[in-house]
């Protein structure tokens, strides 16, 4: 047994600690968010927050968790009253099929946790590791510009201004 | 009447129960797959042609809340928005008052495949009549009721009205209005200017719970009771595990196998332990199926394959023209991967001798028939339901998968099972894009005209969608095994491997020959836009190549080659929008310009590019891309940018730096690390998307348009920016072929 700490409350879970944390989160805590894309760290579909730092989740061990606290989608807001970043991506209708979606967006709360001025390169490069295969870089990219300046921020350099 | 009703309100919603102008008739379509049912009613538009009574697409519920069926899947593409926002508006209800069930064999009408762009062309038009049909039989049924004529009467949201303080909701009319009645094909849709939702950017409606991590994709579906599986299999495509049974039986979570035929598969109550044994299974023996003929070479070995050559279209308007300049050319693209990034899953439940499965294929009722012969169960027994999946593109292990877990389900009644393809499976099984090669042969008279054109495309089918249980990969590993599909050309006017080969473009004499290759030593399938991608390419391409020849603008000669008007208008809003007029390379830029016609029925598509490519580098960056579309009346113009700058992006990818690898016929790629795909780094850095929309007109589908018209656009600007063309991609970013 494991206490972990998940979207600000504690989860007691049963299992064995080398369990990639991805398992855990959709199918212990029932958190659909962060999706199984690869299982090899290769695509971002599995990122959420530990602590501010977007990782793997499909890689990282449960047991290796210990006290820092996991945040996914979940926990940025609901389809009812949804998170800054949320609220961006729906302006900028930022989805096509959605799957990498969720776990752009937790890159994106990780980027603007370090900065919420990056430069244009900065973002793109946070961004790198989540991989979309409908092309619809363009639009996250937006609501990530958007979402820094709906956080007093805003990208340097910007490819396109945020309207 | 309200007091505050503006005209516009008034005007929406006025009874017409006779038809002014006819309806748009929906276009022929069909040929990749199974197309559903013969037309009954040909008098009617889109597939109520196939299924006329109205019942069978829309149904009001005592609180008035509207059930609208559809036979289509959403991919990612916004149609369950669409066609939400053609029901509302067409009946007079707000969105929100509308449920969409989606391919469903036990709801939905049969609507054959998910493919070609034609969902709103074949369903959404059949919606919008059916919606038109049952506002006026609401109307008729009030008119009744008071005395009335039904043409006095107008509807505003989900009532009718008198104007004179009388008013009757849809949910009292429904329950004395009989919907099992034949569409009628003279009742007119509302006129587009009184159109409240159809021409709107409404938001997706699916987007809020997708991206705040409610279960949207079967990948989530978690039933009481459900276990996992995973299936065993060897490294790729063509080749044959053995797994030691008998030693994965003892891995920890493993809580049974399932053997059929050579058919293997574990099960457990939990995934990670059943990734680990999965991976102890792939330490076993594999073997390579003797069968498959050998890989040729690429990309000429293609012209020494087996084939069946077809001339599908030739003209000679001018026998004597006289051409003094010829021009040769030949282009090629290797094997792509659909690379969902989301490998394939499915559940199954097998219940009292009844099968259930959720899954993301794009045909249900096809996939229902392959299932119902791989278990020799009749087909009424068994439920096929779409739940979606990550973006496919086409034909990728939706089906295979589905065809999987119902092989596991049926032998554990009563228990779920949910089985979930690992990356290296998918990337591995996946039916690929096939490679393909062109060539176009041309010649130019004195005055830069061209007056003779000659195209030919060697191709392998670009549809084994399942049909049968042979053309599943676990009908396959049944003992004996069921045999495959074999494979056929699909026949114009969609066409497969020669979709788009033929020239909307207006030349005199003209040849286009059609090469089908029918050994398929890959397995390939549907990868969006089928052949269209490397036709356009070369088609386009080529186009380029004889404008220099000629010493004309690239876009001025192709506007001298169309006698569209709306082919001249798209390709004239992307230029404007592009400045192409005034357009100054920078250092190591160029600038490139495309248009096609998607199946030469479809979307117009237009796009323009600014590259650069940084010479030590070799790296490629987009600093611009502009498209023009005009999918005819726009239902929701954002899901069309939506649709055209995601095909731009995803078609630099596959054009720039995509192609599946073989060692002899064996795949060589089994993760994102040897197949790489496009990252934000080398996303455009602007795109932008004009909708020229066309109320009125009859819907020409998106979703494929920007596929070849972005690949020879990029090789057009690449030219441009080198002074070098790559005909062969991918056209790459450290290719051999840009420094050589």
């Amino acid at each position: 047994m494991m206490d972990l700490t998940v979207n600000g409350a504690v989860a007691r879970v049963d299992v064995d600690p080398a369990t990639p944390l991805l398992y855990v989160l959709r199918d212990d805590l029932g958190l659909h968010g962060a999706k199984f894309g690869c299982g090899l760290g290769q695509c971002g579909a599995c990122t959420v927050l530990v602590d501010d730092r977007p990782v793997f989740s499909c890689l990282l061990p449960v047991g290796a968790v210990g006290a820092r606290s996991v945040t996914t989608v979940e926990g940025l807001g609901t389809a009812t009253a949804p998170g800054d970043l949320q609220r961006a991506f729906l302006h900028e209708q930022a989805a096509q099929c959605g799957y990498c979606i969720p776990g752009m967006i937790a890159r994106a709360e990780g980027l603007l946790r370090k900065t919420t001025t990056p430069t244009e390169d900065e973002m793109r490069a946070a961004m790198a590791p989540s991989l979309c295969r409908c092309g619809t870089h363009m639009r996250i990219l937006r609501a990530v510009r958007r979402a820094a300046a709906m956080r007093g921020g805003g990208v340097i350099d910007s490819a396109e201004p945020v309207t | 009447m309200s007091a505050h009703a503006s005209r516009r309100d008034v005007l929406g919603g006025l009874i017409v129960a006779f038809s002014l102008a006819p309806a748009a008739l929906a276009q022929t379509g069909g040929g990749e797959g199974s197309g559903g049912p013969p037309t009954v009613a040909p008098d009617l538009p889109g597939t109520l042609a196939k299924f006329p009574d109205l019942d069978a697409w829309i149904r009001i519920a005592p609180d008035g809340r509207v059930t609208v069926f559809t036979g289509k899947v959403e991919l990612g593409t916004g149609v369950k928005t669409a066609m939400a926002q053609l029901a509302a508006d067409e009946l007079d209800v707000a969105l929100d008052r509308i449920d969409l069930i989606t391919a469903d064999t036990a709801l939905t009408p049969n609507e054959g495949v998910t493919a070609g762009s034609q969902t709103l062309e074949q369903s959404g038009t059949a919606i919008a009549n059916a919606a038109a049909n049952v506002r006026l039989l609401l109307a008729e049924t009030a008119a009744k009721q008071w005395g009335v004529a039904a043409t006095t009467l107008f509807t505003r949201d989900g009532a009718v009205l008198d104007g004179q303080g009388r008013r009757a909701s849809y949910a009292d009319l429904a329950a004395s209005t009989s919907l099992a009645v034949r569409a009628r094909a003279d009742v007119p849709r509302k006129p587009p200017d009184a159109r409240r939702l159809i021409g709107r950017s409404v938001p997706r409606v699916d987007l809020p719970a997708k991206l705040t991590g409610l279960a949207s994709y079967v990948q989530d579906m978690c039933l009481p009771g459900m276990v996992h599986a995973r299936v065993l299999r060897g490294p790729g495509s063509g080749t044959r595990l053995a797994p030691d049974l008998a030693a994965l039986r003892r891995q920890p979570g493993v809580g049974s196998v399932v053997q059929v035929g050579q058919f293997a598969a574990i099960v457990g109550p939990r995934e990670w332990p059943l990734e680990q044994a999965l991976r102890v299974a792939n330490r076993g023996r594999w073997e390579r199926e003797a069968a498959l003929p050998a890989l040729p070479a690429l990309p000429d070995g293609l012209l020494g394959m087996r084939r069946e050559s077809k001339v599908i279209d030739t003209r000679r308007d001018e026998p004597g023209a006289q051409g003094v300049r010829q021009l040769t050319a030949r282009y090629d693209r290797p094997y792509l991967m659909h690379g969902a990034i989301g490998p394939s899953c499915a559940v199954a439940l097998f219940d009292e001798g009844r099968l259930t499965v959720w899954t993301h294929s794009q045909g249900v009722e096809p996939l229902r028939q392959a299932i119902a012969e791989l278990l020799a169960m009749p087909a009424e027994r068994i439920r096929c339901v779409h739940r979606e999946g990550a973006g496919c593109y086409g034909h990728n292990g939706a089906d295979d998968v589905a065809g999987d877990v119902a092989l596991i389900a049926r032998g554990m009644p009563g228990v779920p099972v949910r089985l979930q393809w690992s990356r290296e499976q998918e990337h591995g099984w996946e039916p690929l894009g096939p490679a393909m090669l062109a060539q176009l042969d041309a010649a130019l008279d004195a005055s830069g005209r061209i007056v003779d054109w000659r195209h030919q495309v060697w191709s392998n089918t670009h549809s084994t969608r399942p049909v049968a249980a042979g053309d599943l990969l676990a009908g396959g590993e049944m003992v004996p095994a069921f045999a495959p599909t074999p494979p056929k050309p699909i026949p114009q006017p969609n066409g497969g491997g020669d979709r788009n080969a033929i020239p909307l473009y207006r030349f005199p004499n003209q040849t286009v020959v059609s090469h089908f290759l029918p050994d398929m030593p890959v397995r390939v399938s549907a990868l969006r836009g089928l052949g269209a991608h490397l036709n356009i390419f070369a088609l386009e391409s080529f186009m380029d190549e004889l404008a220099a020849a000629a010493g004309r603008d690239p876009v001025a000669f192709r506007l001298a080659h169309l006698d569209d008007p709306r082919a001249a208008a798209v390709i004239r809003r992307a230029a404007d929008r592009f400045g192409w007029a005034k357009y100054r390379a920078g250092p190591n830029c160029g600038r490139g310009f495309a248009f096609a016609r998607y199946k030469n029925h479809g979307a117009y598509c237009a796009v323009a590019l600014d590259v650069e490519r940084i010479p030590d580098e070799g790296r490629l960056i987009v600093h611009r891309a502009v498209a023009a579309v005009d999918s005819g009346e726009a239902v929701n113009p954002d899901g069309i940018r939506n649709q055209v700058e995601g095909g731009i992006v995803q078609s630099l990818s596959w054009t720039a730096f995509e192609g599946a690898g073989h060692e002899g016929a064996r795949r060589t790629d089994y993760d994102w690390s040897t197949y790489p795909i496009l990252r934000f780094a080398d996303a455009p850095r602007t795109v932008s998307v004009e909708v020229v929309d066309r109320p009125g007109k009859p819907f020409l589908g998106t979703g494929e348009c920007a596929q070849g018209p972005t690949a020879a656009a990029l090789a057009n600007a690449l030219a441009a920016a080198t002074g070098k063309r790559s005909r062969s991609m991918p056209l790459g970013r450290h290719g051999p072929k840009l420094d050589e």
